[in-house]
């Protein structure tokens, strides 16, 4: 618990009625840009073709001419069934990858019968408490011919133990297997909240993932290390950028000291991040985060495998740069950040509904937010060459400046002591409060300027967008219900047996925990209990509070 | 305008770790005089009410994300008025659908804030709130 005081200070957010009529010279990142960017300003002879090191211009020698981005939207809630009926619809309607929300329970590590869980239960998410609920979850959906992406952190272990385990369950070979759990600690500390264990054994467990993930389903990415999170928190683009490469280099340290190989490894780290309304900051960003990793992995590491030297990501667009006011607005910075996100070559979007700033989307929004895709794939010919920017006096120079930037962010951590002390104490909480404190009050004043509710704002068009999707108040009781009977008709001596060797494999350093946490969901074992065995060896991470 | 001498609790209840939002209004109600605690993630409405009691608070601002505000409100009241404690100001800041507001209202909610809304805005209501207690 934190406690301050400090003296008053009056804060006056007088907003005029249109703002200034001509645009801010200063990016959102602080980067004052010039009236023309010239030849001069940029070293062409670097510029290197795209799928050659260091990557600035793609992964890829042809682009989206291969094989488009993996249209990926997020959604679950309520129970499986409810769940597994929107996948099957979403398939349906063209979707080429699954996306799975987890309620908080799930996330913590609580049973749905907990005290801390009941008020949560369903709410954000699918329950997954046990390998019956994914059964279900999956139920007529070959796990073998689909990518699943999971948003799941303090329990990404687990989970990811359930989907081998289901696969197990369907006859499906785990080597078939292709998704992503997130998987990514370090900024749960900072941004999201669903830490468990204390950062050590976190981040063996996240190594562990990675390591078996690599040997046992070699297609699946065990880690999506995440921007997206800090940058909603309050950081600016090159800020999530540095501080997102800051923990893969984290996360890389720990994988060489349990065994791994970076060459091995590194092909399978991936990275996730939102896309904001500044159009040539956002394609920058991926294109000075890209040429960053491959540097950071060739020059510190001595990765020379071009496959393991490869920054490959998946974005959002949407996040808090979606508003309450006349939501229908949205759609158009969706669509926008969706152009962003091509032109700075991802490898899988996602796009928010447009009214995901106050509620779970409808299937109409739903619908809307997927056709966006599509429109920017097979409209709008964008896609059509690789990284038409390239060459772009402007969108070189800011490359050179935010990779610039970006640099500077890692060092100051690594100055600090590096991000697993910058957690641990609470620095990095603090420093992103202050940014979404600037942020908020940027808002306010008018500096930034956000149409529809700082400007151009009409008070008689706020949420009314017609139809609200309404979650069913009985699915609580059936998950809980659906809960309470595994427990029932499970073997409980294999359960027993299953989580006193999860015990025994956490107290060791040496064992892979992997291979235990999947017998464990074989035997119908709870998310809860087995949270709780390994809470038993490693204790639970303690928040520093500071304001 | 000031909350000089005003104490305030700014409470993240649930599992909800989002905690921007209350870590914003927690500095901006600082910088206006007020004295500030925050609880930290992942506290229990049982907790929130006895800390409230424990650090004789002016009011309370439940900050939640995750749509689970209608039974954690109403449990922190009902607690807070087993602690004999009821004169405590509930505020309610995070995603809150308008379908929502009245029945919180009706409940003993004194303020619900959502992130639209500028701080200045949020800042002079819970102003007017504790000044009239």
């Amino acid at each position: 618990m934190a406690t301050s005081k400090n003296s008053s200070a009056e804060i006056i957010n007088e907003v005029e009625k249109a703002p200034p009529n001509h645009p801010d010279p200063v990016t959102p990142s602080g980067i004052e840009v010039p009236v023309v960017v010239g030849p001069d300003m940029i070293d062409f002879s670097k510029l290197e073709q795209p799928g050659a090191y260091p990557f600035t211009r793609g992964i890829f020698e042809n682009g989206f001419r291969g094989r488009l981005w993996t249209i990926r939207q997020y959604s679950g809630f309520g129970t499986a069934e409810e769940s597994n009926e929107r996948y099957k619809f979403l398939l349906d309607q063209g979707q080429t990858g699954l996306s799975v929300a987890l309620d908080l329970p799930t996330q913590c590590g609580y049973d749905p019968t907990d005290s801390m869980a009941r008020a949560e239960v369903g709410k954000v998410g699918v329950s997954l408490s046990n390998l019956g609920e994914v059964e279900r979850l999956f139920k007529g959906i070959d796990v073998g011919g689909i990518s699943t992406s999971f948003t799941i952190n303090g329990t990404a272990s687990i989970i990811y133990a359930m989907y081998c385990a289901v696969a197990d369950k369907q006859g499906v070979d785990r080597n078939k297997l292709t998704g992503t759990i997130q998987n990514d600690i370090l900024k749960e500390y900072v941004a999201r909240g669903t830490w468990i264990f204390p950062v050590k054994p976190s981040m063996r467990l996240i190594a562990d993932t990675i390591l078996f993930s690599n040997k046992h389903t070699p297609r699946f990415n065990a880690i999506s290390i995440a921007g997206a999170h800090v940058r909603d928190a309050g950081c600016t683009a090159v800020e999530e950028m540095g501080y997102t490469l800051a923990n893969g280099l984290a996360y890389t340290d720990e994988l060489i000291r349990r065994g791994g190989d970076v060459e091995k490894f590194a092909r399978r780290l991936s990275f996730f991040f939102y896309v904001h309304m500044d159009f040539f900051e956002e394609i920058c960003k991926f294109r000075a985060g890209r040429r960053l990793w491959a540097k950071l992995m060739n020059e510190r590491y001595g990765v020379e495998d071009p496959k393991a030297q490869m920054f490959r990501f998946g974005v959002v667009c949407g996040g808090s740069s979606l508003i309450g006011s006349q939501p229908h607005n949205n759609i158009v910075r969706v669509g926008t950040e969706t152009m962003a996100a091509v032109l700075g070559g991802a490898q899988s979007i996602f796009t928010c509904a447009f009214d995901e700033a106050f509620q779970i989307p409808t299937e109409h929004s739903a619908e809307i937010a997927l056709r966006t895709q599509q429109i920017i794939a097979h409209e709008s010919g964008i896609a059509r060459t690789v990284d038409p920017l390239g060459g772009s006096y402007y969108v070189e120079w800011l490359t050179d400046q935010m990779e610039k930037g970006m640099m500077s962010v890692i060092e100051e951590i690594e100055k600090y002591g590096g991000v697993e002390k910058a957690v641990e104490d609470g620095w990095l909480q603090m420093k992103i409060a202050k940014r979404a404190s600037e942020r908020k009050q940027a808002a306010d004043s008018g500096k930034t300027v956000i149409v529809g509710q700082n400007y151009f704002r009409r008070d008689d068009q706020t949420e009314e967008v017609g139809e609200v999707f309404k979650l069913d108040p009985m699915a609580t009781a059936r998950v809980i219900e659906k809960h309470e009977k595994n427990r029932e008709t499970r073997d409980s001596s294999l359960v027993e047996k299953s989580l006193v060797a999860l015990e025994n494999a956490a107290s060791n350093d040496k064992n892979n925990i992997m291979p235990y946490l999947i017998d464990c969901c074989h035997a119908y074992a709870t998310v809860g209990e087995m949270v709780s065995t390994l809470k038993n060896q490693w204790g639970e991470f303690q928040e520093p509070v500071r304001l | 305008m000031s909350l000089e001498g005003k104490r305030i609790l700014i409470a993240k209840p649930g599992l909800d770790g989002h905690d921007v939002g209350a870590k914003v209004i927690a500095l901006a109600l600082r910088d206006a005089g007020a004295d500030v605690i925050y609880t930290g993630l992942r506290k229990s409405p049982d907790y929130i009410a006895r800390v409230a009691v424990d650090e004789d608070v002016d009011a309370v601002g439940l900050s939640m994300l995750s749509g689970s505000h209608n039974e954690i409100v109403s449990e922190t009241l009902l607690h807070l008025k087993e602690l004999d404690a009821s004169d405590i100001k509930i505020f309610v800041g995070g995603t809150i659908p308008r379908d929502d507001h009245a029945g919180l209202r009706e409940a003993g909610v004194s303020g619900i804030y959502t992130s639209d809304m500028a701080i200045a805005d949020v800042l002079k209501e819970i102003e007017l709130e504790l000044r009239n207690a």
